[in-house]
């Protein structure tokens, strides 16, 4: 592979090795933490250095071999961290699993894993693994961290953690020479050898076990390092799952290669005090986090006095306009900068403390959209958060932001080393050193994924913008094209209307068809309390989604949408010609939307044939009956007549358009 | 409430192995009258040391009576308590808490205003040994002494998993959790006998479920003996070793849960019967 020329380059090319690096060069450095009874506790990478070892060779006593497979189940905890570097050790290979996933989907994971040996937090993950040893019957022995309420059980296969700790320990003792054996050991190991196994989530189908090497790990993560100017001063969080990808790169294979701390927080409940006392330096949440907080924060500022609140919009409305290009290294005038230095003082300071980022170097965030005024809010206050787009298959990093070239609607260049193409169909590929090396015992899947060559398959489609930044548009399998041959994307188009508040649902419709026709559902709240402002009286949601001035304001909002594609080269075709406001509002009960509120495109397409071919014979309104379920089961119907708008379509990007074809 | 004063450091017994059993507390012929009013009539029985005995009975059957007599609160009329041996004088409620008796209340009984940290530490004061004048210079032996205290407290806390409010006034939580900080301030004394009157009371299923393996957890892993009051039947038949039951202040039936359960006098007292 391209990479592992240059991790001999860089230095050691296993964790091992790196830890016993670390512990050379950082020694007193405090490399882990973990908030226990109230403190936090630490360890220096010489004490992280010497805990691995002892269970390392605690782990060998009890008969654990290179190629063993071996399960880590369990909330964030140094000892499981460290567990699978005392794998690793030895040549075997850790599998971190979804501590909170269900015992029958666990146990296929564990089973198709073959895993021999499993490490694991508490009483809950015991109960657990030894409900499934049929399902698992490779599995021999079972560690646990945590002693409460195992003191009954039978001790033949179940170990406490610290017993197998204190083996190794006095096993080394006896013997004066176990050390250096297991150092030597431990250096044969190769940046080729397969480091860590993670099962990707399997939204379709069964999941799958993607195999990463040393190398890929490495060296993505030296890079990552690298492009972040990231070095052991930093401190991190461990709060996501550490079967995820992300946590597993940010708080073991970053953390081990730049010699930075990596903070366990006290439990799942105390993440914000957490978060607040160690003041992360490089900060990784889903979009879904940042959202929270703000909400939190508003609602806090609704409560607060007047004075407080005056002062809160007043700098609020100074970071809107001046905060971006301050973090962005534009020229801001004297004045603003004063002001914005006034406004760090009295209202961003506090609310970065408040939400313990004061100290925030480089926070990422990724998995989905982020909404860009919530984006746009961290920012403001001088915080410099980045998307980034990655996968497990590519050892997280693909796309970064690089500082300064911030865009709420793009993921980022390729990250160092990787290399991004555009297939035929828009999907989005890539080539890089982290590149995994295989799907475990499925040749299969992964000679779908990974061509001859190196090239991966994202399933995603995207596009490359005039700026180098990658754009991804939609999942691949729903990108569809309008007769006319431009680009049909129906969830970026969706996306893009349901940012604007008033707008809660679309349905985009398009492909194979010459035009764009969008179904919009109004946002109740959002709508409704500017009818109150407004003095516009309604019934009903029906009512008010008919109503000329709510017709006026959606129509105002799709055609800013028009305009945004009209800009975009592979878009420009794609604009919405005509809208209609749907009578009802989608609902799970009626089928339209799953469970987790995402739109069945499908069952809408067939529910409402009528009002689709509406959307394309012209008509300017439409009698529509449609049957609804009441919360109660029983079943009734409404009707009524819809308005079709037509919507002028933006010529700016024509050109371009034909030019990306 | 926990105002003592006392000091003799206690510590906790092993979890209770099977065998002949050390009986810890012993209550004989116990009778107590309000006025003309008899709460309990002659009651006998005993608590074995380790194990989790329950009282149950309908309302008004003197089970909270039973409690306040054991650790001194109510002074019967006639009768003795033999407390791990020794027949007990009278004692006000401080002397039994000093001598390792430590209890709950049916109605939460906390600190509103203050925080679940500094509940549970009340918890502790009895094991205070410094007097007023360096509890007042604070700096040095005394502040030394809380930070033990302080460790003792930790570990209550992360036993009954309740970091996360660790900081919060204790008025503000949900009653489930005011229940679980009131054991764990209970537990602050590391008691030998913990009685708990009505721990489940109001709760919810999942509530229930964690308290009671909060209970289990408590008697295995501090080997504490718990006397517990409850109206739940499933939960009394799942944690209890030995059952005994009142009705208008008489014993009607004591022994194992299954025993108990089948009892027809048991059935009769709880289902009612025509006199």
């Amino acid at each position: 592979m391209v990479g592992s020329a240059s991790a001999t380059l860089r230095g050691e090319d296993t964790f091992p090795k790196i830890l016993l690096h670390n512990a050379q060069v950082f020694g007193n450095r405090t490399a882990f933490r973990e908030k226990d009874f109230g403190i936090w506790q630490s360890w220096t990478w010489s004490g992280v250095a010497e805990e691995i070892r002892a269970f390392s060779i605690g782990l060998q006593s009890l008969g654990l071999k290179a190629g063993d497979k071996i399960a880590i189940v369990g909330a964030n905890r140094p000892r499981l961290y460290w567990a699978m570097v005392a794998a690793q050790a030895i040549g075997a290979v850790p599998v971190p699993v979804y501590a909170d996933s269900v015992a029958e989907e666990m146990a296929y994971v564990l089973g198709h894993a073959e895993v021999v040996f499993a490490i694991v937090e508490d009483q809950e993950q015991v109960d657990k693994l030894l409900s499934m040893s049929d399902e698992v019957p490779s599995l021999k022995h079972v560690i646990y961290d945590e002693v409460r309420g195992l003191r009954d059980y039978d001790h033949s296969q179940l170990h406490d953690y610290a017993t197998v700790q204190d083996k190794g320990r006095a096993l080394q003792a006896q013997s004066a020479s176990l050390k250096s054996e297991w150092e030597q050991g431990l250096a044969a190991g190769k940046g080729s050898d397969i480091a860590v196994m993670l099962y990707t989530s399997g939204t379709t189908g069964r999941p799958k076990g993607v195999m990463l090497s040393f190398d890929n790990l490495v060296i993505s993560a030296r890079n990552g390092n690298e492009f972040d100017h990231l070095d052991e001063t930093e401190e991190v969080l461990a709060y996501l799952p550490m079967a995820w990808i992300g946590d597993h790169v940010f708080s073991l294979a970053q953390a081990f290669t730049a010699g930075y701390c990596v903070n366990c927080p006290e439990g799942m409940d105390t993440i914000d005090v957490d978060r607040r006392e160690i003041a992360p330096t490089y900060f990784f949440a889903p979009p879904r986090v940042f959202e929270t907080m703000l909400t939190m924060i508003m609602v806090n500022m609704e409560d607060a006095g007047k004075t407080k609140r005056a002062m809160f919009d007043y700098f609020m409305g100074v970071a809107r306009k001046l905060g971006e290009k301050i973090l962005n290294g534009e020229e801001v005038s004297l004045k603003g900068r004063l002001l914005y230095r006034l406004g760090e003082f009295f209202v961003y300071g506090p609310l970065k403390n408040r939400m313990g980022l004061t100290r925030m170097k480089v926070g990422y965030t990724a998995g989905e959209a982020i909404g860009p005024e919530i984006f746009q809010f961290y920012r403001s206050l001088g915080l410099n958060l980045k998307q980034l787009y990655g996968q497990t298959e590519a050892s997280v990093y693909i796309t970064l932001q690089p500082d300064g070239e911030i865009f709420a609607d793009t993921v980022g260049k390729p990250a160092p080393d990787v290399e991004l193409k555009i297939a035929e169909s828009g999907e989005v590929m890539y080539r890089s050193p982290g590149v995994f090396v295989g799907y475990f015992k499925n040749d299969a899947a992964t000679g779908e994924t990974k061509t001859a060559d190196g090239w991966v398959h994202t399933g995603d489609a995207g596009i490359i913008a005039d700026n180098g930044h990658l754009k991804i548009i939609d999942r691949a399998k729903d990108v569809g094209k309008l007769t006319g041959g431009a680009l049909f994307a129906p969830k970026y188009i969706e996306n893009k209307l349901k940012f604007f508040p008033n707008i809660k649902e679309a349905v985009a419709f398009g492909h194979e068809r010459d035009r764009v026709g969008v179904f919009i559902n109004i946002d109740l709240t959002a709508v409704g309390s500017w009818a109150e402002r407004n003095n516009v009286n309604y019934a009903s949601y029906q009512e008010l989604a008919q109503h000329p001035d709510v017709y006026a304001m959606i129509e105002s909002h799709v055609e800013q949408v028009n305009r945004d594609l009209s800009r975009e080269p592979m878009m420009a075709g794609a604009q919405i010609r005509r809208f209609l406001i749907l009578h009802k509002e989608l609902d799970a009960d009626d089928g339209e939307l799953t469970r987790t509120q995402k739109v069945r495109r499908s069952f809408i397409a067939e529910r409402y044939g009528p009002l689709i071919e509406a959307l394309y014979d012209g008509s300017a309104t439409k009698y529509v009956k449609t049957e609804v379920t009441f919360e109660d089961g029983r079943k009734g119907a409404i009707e009524a007549t819809v308005e079709i708008r037509d919507m002028a379509f933006h010529d700016a990007g024509t050109a371009s358009r034909e030019a990306a074809e | 409430m926990n105002a003592f004063v006392a000091d003799e450091a206690l510590t906790p017994a092993g979890p209770q192995a099977s065998g002949e059993a050390e009986v810890l507390l012993r209550v004989d012929n116990v009778s107590l009258a309000f006025g003309g009013v008899k709460a309990i009539t002659d009651i006998s029985f005993d608590i074995l040391k380790g194990e989790i005995r329950a009282i149950i009975g309908p309302n008004g059957a003197g089970k909270t009576s039973m409690l306040n007599v054991i650790n001194g609160f109510y002074h019967p009329q006639e009768g003795t308590i033999t407390w791990r041996g020794k027949v007990r004088r009278k004692m006000k409620p401080y002397e039994a808490a000093s001598q390792g008796i430590a209890r709950t209340f049916q109605n939460v009984a906390l600190f509103k205003g203050m925080t679940t940290l500094d509940n549970i530490m009340s918890g502790r004061s009895l094991k205070m040994h410094r007097n007023f004048f360096w509890q007042v210079l604070w700096r040095g032996p005394a502040e030394r002494e809380e930070i033990e205290h302080r460790k003792k407290v930790e570990e209550i806390i992360d036993f009954l998993e309740i970091q996360a409010i660790r900081k919060t006034p204790v008025g503000r939580l949900p009653y489930g959790l005011q229940k679980r900080v009131e054991l764990g301030r209970a537990l602050a004394m590391e008691p030998e006998l913990l009685l708990l009157d009505e721990p489940m009371a109001g709760m919810n299923l999942e509530e229930k479920e964690d308290m009671s393996r909060f209970i289990i957890d408590v008697n295995q892993e501090f080997g504490t003996t718990i006397a517990l009051i409850e109206h739940d039947m499933g939960v009394v038949m799942d944690l209890s070793d030995r059952v005994v039951v009142l009705d208008y202040g008489k014993k009607i039936a004591d022994g194992p849960p299954e025993e108990v359960q089948a009892s027809q006098a048991v059935i009769d007292a709880y289902l009612g019967v025509s006199h």
